[in-house]
């Protein structure tokens, strides 16, 4: 018996050192990687690469097409949540089945079906060009591409939720006379605020890092549709590795400072749930 | 009861409609758009493109990378969700939150992070380079990339399943004599096997189509370390829709199956959930 605890002491030290050693190999050396080579040079050219007029301009462009993307998600999860938890009707599976559909694509393949959608050889295209609407290698296509990609992050965090809680208070109240908002507003989002939270920043983080869609959509142009991660793969492909690293070092900070807020938000989620108990 | 419901909660209609304008405008026409592109296509057109030798390589090389990384990834996300949930040790948060690093890290950041890590003048690379082995460039780059794509897929699947194992099973098992080793693999594996499958197969479906990360560290060398969402790429840029979309095709095909087989598990997965305490 003895030998055994011995044992077993053991193999756990092993497998948690395997685990470190995997999870700093994997994931912390690339982004020590990513601030040590854009510090090369000092902080001077680590500056002035961040300051350049066009990594500006991708930093903006990267915070508009993000704000689309959770704006319309947000509205999009919280009645497609509504709508799939409150009540039953045929196709359900069906319509949650379609929901999911955007991440189980590969990003190449949603750039593609824009470009096919609005693009030259489109049958709405003549119509788009007399409208004066440029969609496919402009702005526009970069934020309906990032928001499809980034589509069921904040339903798929609420439904789940919204399906423990069941629907007996919300009919309760409903039989009491309170109108939709306010039932939904009293009673349903006390129930869903922690994991509304979090689907935000998971959609805020996907959102800002989208490559392969963006990539497809924007034509590439700097200063016009250039995204924060467009920008990175330009410069390392001009072999400029100081700025390519300096302007990821904005994206590795965002990383960061996401994966803070989710830890936060899990645990005073979590603490909630144990009081309510 | 079924239309006592609908009537009780309010909303229905709105939350139906909203629901599906935002579904169809984002999700549904320009899938539609897809299928239409398609159905103009010869399918002597069709096939021809999806048979041409290079693009035949780059099915080889995507498949035989994803399965790869897939299955490093079932391993060590085994290990990593077993630590975490077994295992009370220092800075166990922060493992568990690092573990999230690869969907809040913008894809391009880490393939150009992994790329400098693995070239023959990195850290990592410069020390494989002494042996003679190359890792950026290679099909083993891509592999590397992939790892670090997947690896959330599988942790996130196995670790509640693992938290809701009853331990008493364990206890009567190892009471009755049975070895560590024996009770991992016929009363503790049985159980997160269907999760692992799962994590598996999103992390394989997300592999295939990772895009991002790749193109940095691959090289993208024809018949080599050329994947096939890059191919859709190529062609997109010489404005050849119809190759894309052929090729897309049996791209979109494969995760679908892929998706259907994960559901397929994931319905045994969640009887094992409800059926924990």
């Amino acid at each position: 018996m003895h030998s055994e605890s011995k044992g077993s002491k053991a193999v756990k030290w092993i497998l948690i050192g395997i685990s470190f050693l995997f999870v700093f190999l994997m994931l912390v050396l690339p982004l020590i990687t990513v601030i040590a080579e854009s510090l090369q040079q000092g902080f001077a050219v680590y500056a002035e690469a961040v300051a350049d007029e066009y990594t500006v301009k991708a930093v903006l462009l990267t915070l508009e097409a993000t704000v689309f993307a959770v704006a319309i998600n947000t509205v999009f999860g919280l009645f497609a949540a509504w709508a799939l938890t409150k009540f039953r009707f045929k196709g359900k599976k069906l319509l949650s089945t379609l929901i999911d559909l955007p991440v189980t694509v590969s990003p190449i393949i949603a750039g593609l079906i824009f470009v096919l959608t609005f693009g030259r050889q489109s049958p709405i295209y003549p119509l788009l060009q007399e409208l004066d609407i440029k969609i496919v290698f402009a702005v526009p296509g970069i934020i309906l591409a990032t928001i499809f990609v980034t589509f069921p992050f904040i339903s798929r965090e609420l439904i789940p939720v919204l399906e423990a809680q069941g629907t007996d208070e919300e009919e309760a109240a409903a039989l009491m006379g309170a109108k939709g908002f306010t039932i939904f507003r009293r009673i349903t989002f006390p129930h869903i605020k922690w994991a509304f939270l979090y689907g935000i920043v998971l959609c805020a983080a996907r959102a800002m890092g989208e490559f392969g869609a963006v990539s497809v959509l924007s034509g590439h142009l700097r200063g016009k549709t250039n995204t924060l991660p467009l920008h990175v793969e330009i410069l390392f492909n001009e072999f400029k590795y100081v700025p390519a690293f300096a302007v990821s070092s904005i994206l590795v900070m965002m990383a960061i400072v996401i994966l803070i807020i989710r830890s936060v938000v899990e645990y005073i989620g979590k603490r909630e749930k144990d009081n309510v108990r | 009861m079924k239309k006592a419901n609908k009537r009780v909660i309010p909303g229905f209609g709105l939350s139906m409609g909203i629901t599906i304008s935002i579904l169809s405008i984002v999700v549904l026409i320009p899938l539609a758009s897809l299928v239409v592109f398609t159905t103009g296509m010869d399918i002597g057109e069709i096939l021809s493109t999806i048979t041409r030798s290079r693009v035949l390589a780059s099915f080889e090389v995507s498949f035989i990378t994803a399965l790869i990384a897939s299955l490093i990834n079932a391993v060590m996300g085994v290990v990593l969700a077993w630590v975490l949930v077994r295992y009370d040790f220092p800075c166990k948060r922060l493992l568990d939150g690092m573990i999230e690093l690869p969907f809040a890290l913008p894809t391009a950041v880490a393939g150009i992070a992994l790329t400098s890590l693995t070239a023959d003048t990195g850290l990592i690379g410069g020390f494989f380079a002494q042996f003679g082995v190359k890792i950026a460039y290679t099909r083993v780059g891509i592999i590397v990339a992939l790892v670090f794509i997947g690896i959330p897929f599988v942790v996130r699947a196995v670790q509640p399943v693992l938290e809701k194992l009853d331990a008493s099973y364990e206890e009567a098992a190892g009471v009755l004599g049975a070895s560590r080793t024996r009770i991992f693999w016929k009363v503790i594996f049985p159980e997160i096997r269907p999760a692992v499958f799962t994590g598996f197969g999103l992390a394989f479906g997300r592999c295939l189509g990772e895009y991002g990360s790749v193109v940095f560290i691959a090289g993208n060398q024809p018949y080599e370390t050329e994947i096939t969402p890059l191919i859709i790429m190529s062609e997109l840029q010489e404005y050849d829709y119809a190759s894309a979309t052929a090729i897309a095709l049996v791209m979109l095909l494969v995760s679908f199956l892929i998706l259907f087989l994960v559901n397929l598990i994931q319905i045994r997965n969640a009887k094992i959930l409800k059926g924990g305490n």
